[in-house]
């Protein structure tokens, strides 16, 4: 295995460590709010970690038994 | 050439995997080795997900790789967005692995290991694994809407009901047998106790780290708080080797259920950054790990399976839960086999995630695998035990006694050679004063863990150790479940009272708020302590009624999904759904019925009931009641449980009602019915 595909390998671990706790990619979000609505303020990471753990527990969905 | 050499190469692997599950199922010698077992499962579950998930997403599902899916769609960079699918893959395996495909093989250990490997196998392939994927395909194209809407659009309003009357009930049996698991294992046990009361101030701790210090660095906080589980292992070693600390840590199962009762209240209405985050982060990572090291432990140490392949217990007299092998094997190993709680995941989060519908197979299908993977593993460490020692962890203290003699004996008759210096010995080599009647599946996995890891970090003291460490995993991601669950109960609570009376439905108010969670928490409580107080163990009545609930919402979902398979006009597909539908309908209905109408006490609650009852007209107090009033509280428990099988039982027929007229309105339509959200070409919309 090369330095390349273990550097893809350790980024997925990462990011599917994160959504496995409700937190999605924060790049992502930036790019989107970016691109798609100018008009809005970017919230920092602390901020948007916040609104995501507030709304992982908002009902709905769940998890298993 | 290539496909020449693929295809020998599937048709090798599916002979050893024949010639594995042969060993595994026709060896009568005195143990096997647990490598036939892992490999027969690995072998199967490659085949099946290549060549039976395969006709499912190209034949019956017809997955199309150039429609645009609701991530795509409706891209927000929060709920939905469209990601790797190996991160989805992962974020769905989290989210459906729980205790209960650890529980459940462990209790079935006492069948022997044939009949529950066979159901796991046979289940997840053509039951939960096709229940998840199907259920995932069909809210990929309803927007990722959830189960209980789904089933109102396509097959009505009533039906939505029943779907959601049974989501919150299977949701309050869950929480009671979960917390009850927890009781159990903490019973009696100052070092399980310690390390599990720690992880309260551990959480609190990462909570504001996480919050005020060093906001939103999640794996750092995570990494500092394993270092601080792993310290109050060591230190609850300390605190039960000390008489004065150690007695200050010890509780009977009624002080303990208080306890989680008054916790999952408090829990579930501080905020949520304080104490339920911080530990669901933690017990999450936990879990991951836990199943990796045991899949490690495994492997490396391929232990062997000193239980039976079948034991005499599959006639229904078994201690550990009562009934015969039909059904209730099927309801015991409900996770891990099939779950109905998991088509509320796969109609949740998952499906707003997918980039490409073709991901389906390998979220969907695949992480139901891997979860049946976890069971399987779950069982081997119930089955690496000596069959004396499983036997005295789980039968109930009505059956063996309170003493490691008086077990000696019972189980020796049995037929299960067992010494009292045995059973006293593997009790010290945990750290515990004591083995006996720890029904619930957690310490019977704990021990078959540490013997499984221990080999892979042995030494002094190692196995006491990993059994607490093994339990403090366990009650961790169970007591997340319980202030989560308390928490989503609570808004469904909300919703259901608002219809009636809407200033209930306010979420901002705290009167509002409070009394849904004292309601919520009474309903789980309730079933709780009778559990606690119950002589046969609490999970004899328990996990049946749980596993009833959980099969009764797979028997709904794949129900839906039959319908759906018609309603596309794909009903030449039909049986991919309507098999596992079936099977599921009548071991539920047949269990239900037998809970309900039995006449073994042992069985039926009406019995039990009807026992009590003649023996309080004579004026008699029978064990384990010390009054007349505890012999009342007995009979209308019996009847609130009979109730409660009962109304499962309603549930499943009242939803196969509604789906066959759903199903004949759409065999006379000429055009597909279904209603799926219109065709977006990924091309077009990705832009």
């Amino acid at each position: 295995m090369n330095t390349s595909t273990m550097r893809e390998l350790w980024r997925v671990c990462i990011a599917a460590a994160r959504r496995m706790i409700g937190v999605p990619d924060y790049d992502r979000y930036v790019a989107h709010l970016r691109a798609h609505h100018p008009d809005r303020l970017v919230p920092t990471y602390a901020e948007f970690f916040a609104e995501r753990q507030r709304a992982r527990y908002m009902g709905g969905g769940g998890r298993c038994c | 050439m290539n496909s020449m050499a693929a295809k020998l190469g599937w048709l090798l692997l599916a002979a050893f995997g024949a010639f594995c599950l042969g060993i595994v199922a026709l060896e009568r010698g005195e143990s096997i080795s647990a490598f036939w077992l892992v490999s027969a499962t690995v072998s199967l579950f490659f085949i099946a997900y290549r060549f039976y998930g395969r006709f499912i997403a190209d034949k019956a599902l017809a997955l199309d790789a150039s429609r645009a899916t609701p991530a795509v769609l409706h891209d927000d960079g929060l709920d939905y967005v469209p990601t790797d699918r190996r991160v989805v893959f992962g974020h769905h395996f989290a989210a459906i692995a729980g205790a209960g495909p650890l529980v459940g093989p462990v209790l079935a250990a006492q069948m022997g290991y044939l009949p529950g490997t066979l159901w796991i196998l046979v289940g997840v392939i053509f039951a939960g694994a096709v229940q998840d994927f199907v259920i995932l395909f069909l809210s990929l194209r309803r927007d990722g809407r959830s189960l209980g809407e789904m089933v109102r659009t396509e097959i009505g309003p009533g039906a939505g009901v029943i779907a959601m009357i049974g989501v919150l009930m299977i949701m309050f049996i869950i929480l009671a047998v979960l917390a009850l698991v927890v009781v159990k294992a903490l019973a009696a046990s100052p070092w399980g106790t310690f390390t599990v009361a720690a992880t309260i101030p551990i959480a609190l701790l990462m909570g504001v780290y996480l919050r005020f210090l060093r906001p939103g660095k999640v794996l750092e906080v995570s990494l500092i708080g394993l270092v601080l589980l792993l310290l109050a292992i060591w230190a609850g070693g300390k605190v039960a080797a000390d008489a004065s600390w150690a007695a200050f840590f010890t509780f009977d199962g009624k002080a303990l259920a208080w306890m989680l009762i008054a916790y999952g209240f408090c829990a579930s209405v501080t905020p949520v950054w304080l104490l339920l985050a911080p530990r669901d982060y933690l017990s999450t990572f936990l879990k991951i790990g836990t199943v990796v090291l045991l899949a490690i432990g495994i492997v490396f140490a391929m232990p062997d399976l000193k239980m039976p392949a079948i034991t005499r217990f599959i006639d229904g007299s078994g201690p550990v839960f009562s009934g015969s092998l039909f059904p209730f094997l099927f309801i015991t190993i409900a996770c891990g086999a099939v779950s109905g709680w998991h088509s509320l995941i796969a109609s949740g989060t998952t499906p707003k995630l997918l980039a490409n519908e073709k991901d389906a197979r390998l979220v969907g299908y695949g992480a139901m695998l891997v979860e049946a993977f976890v069971a399987i593993m779950a069982l081997i460490a119930a089955c690496v035990l000596e069959p004396g020692v499983y036997f005295a962890m789980n039968a109930p203290a009505a059956l063996i006694g309170t003493t490691v003699e008086s077990a000696a004996q019972a189980i020796s008759q049995w037929g299960f050679a067992i010494t009292p210096d045995a059973l006293a010995q593997a009790a010290k080599d945990i750290g515990e004063t004591t083995l006996l009647s720890r029904a619930g599946g957690a310490p019977t996995l704990a021990v078959g863990m540490a013997e499984i890891l221990q080999r892979l970090v042995a030494g002094n003291g190692m196995l006491a150790f990993w059994y607490h460490y093994a339990i403090l995993f366990e009650a961790l991601f169970i007591l997340t479940t319980v202030d989560a669950g308390t928490r989503v109960a609570r808004f469904m609570i909300q919703e259901l009272a608002g219809l009636a009376l809407p200033s209930l439905a306010k979420t901002e108010s705290w009167t509002a708020n409070l009394i849904a969670t004292v309601l919520c928490v009474a309903c789980w409580g309730w079933f709780l302590y009778q559990g606690v107080v119950d002589p046969l163990g609490g999970i004899n009545t328990l996990w049946p009624l749980f596993g009833i609930a959980n099969q009764m919402l797979a028997a709904i979902a794949l129900t839906f999904a039959s319908v759906c398979l018609v309603k596309m006009k794909r009903a030449r597909y039909v049986w991919v759904a309507l098999v596992p539908t079936a099977w599921l309908v009548v071991c539920t209905l047949t269990a239900g019925w037998q809970k309900l109408a039995s006449d073994d006490v042992r069985i039926g609650f009406l019995a039990h009931a009807r026992m009590f009852a003649a023996a309080l007209d004579r004026g008699q107090v029978l064990a384990p009641a010390k009054s007349i009033g505890e012999m009342h509280q007995i009979v209308r428990n019996d009847w609130i449980d009979g109730s409660l099988a009962a109304v499962f039982s309603l549930l499943v027929v009242a939803m196969l009602v509604f789906g066959l007229r759903a199903v004949l309105a759409a065999i006379k339509s000429k055009v597909a019915t279904a209603r799926e959200a219109p065709y977006i070409a990924l091309a077009g919309a990705a832009s």
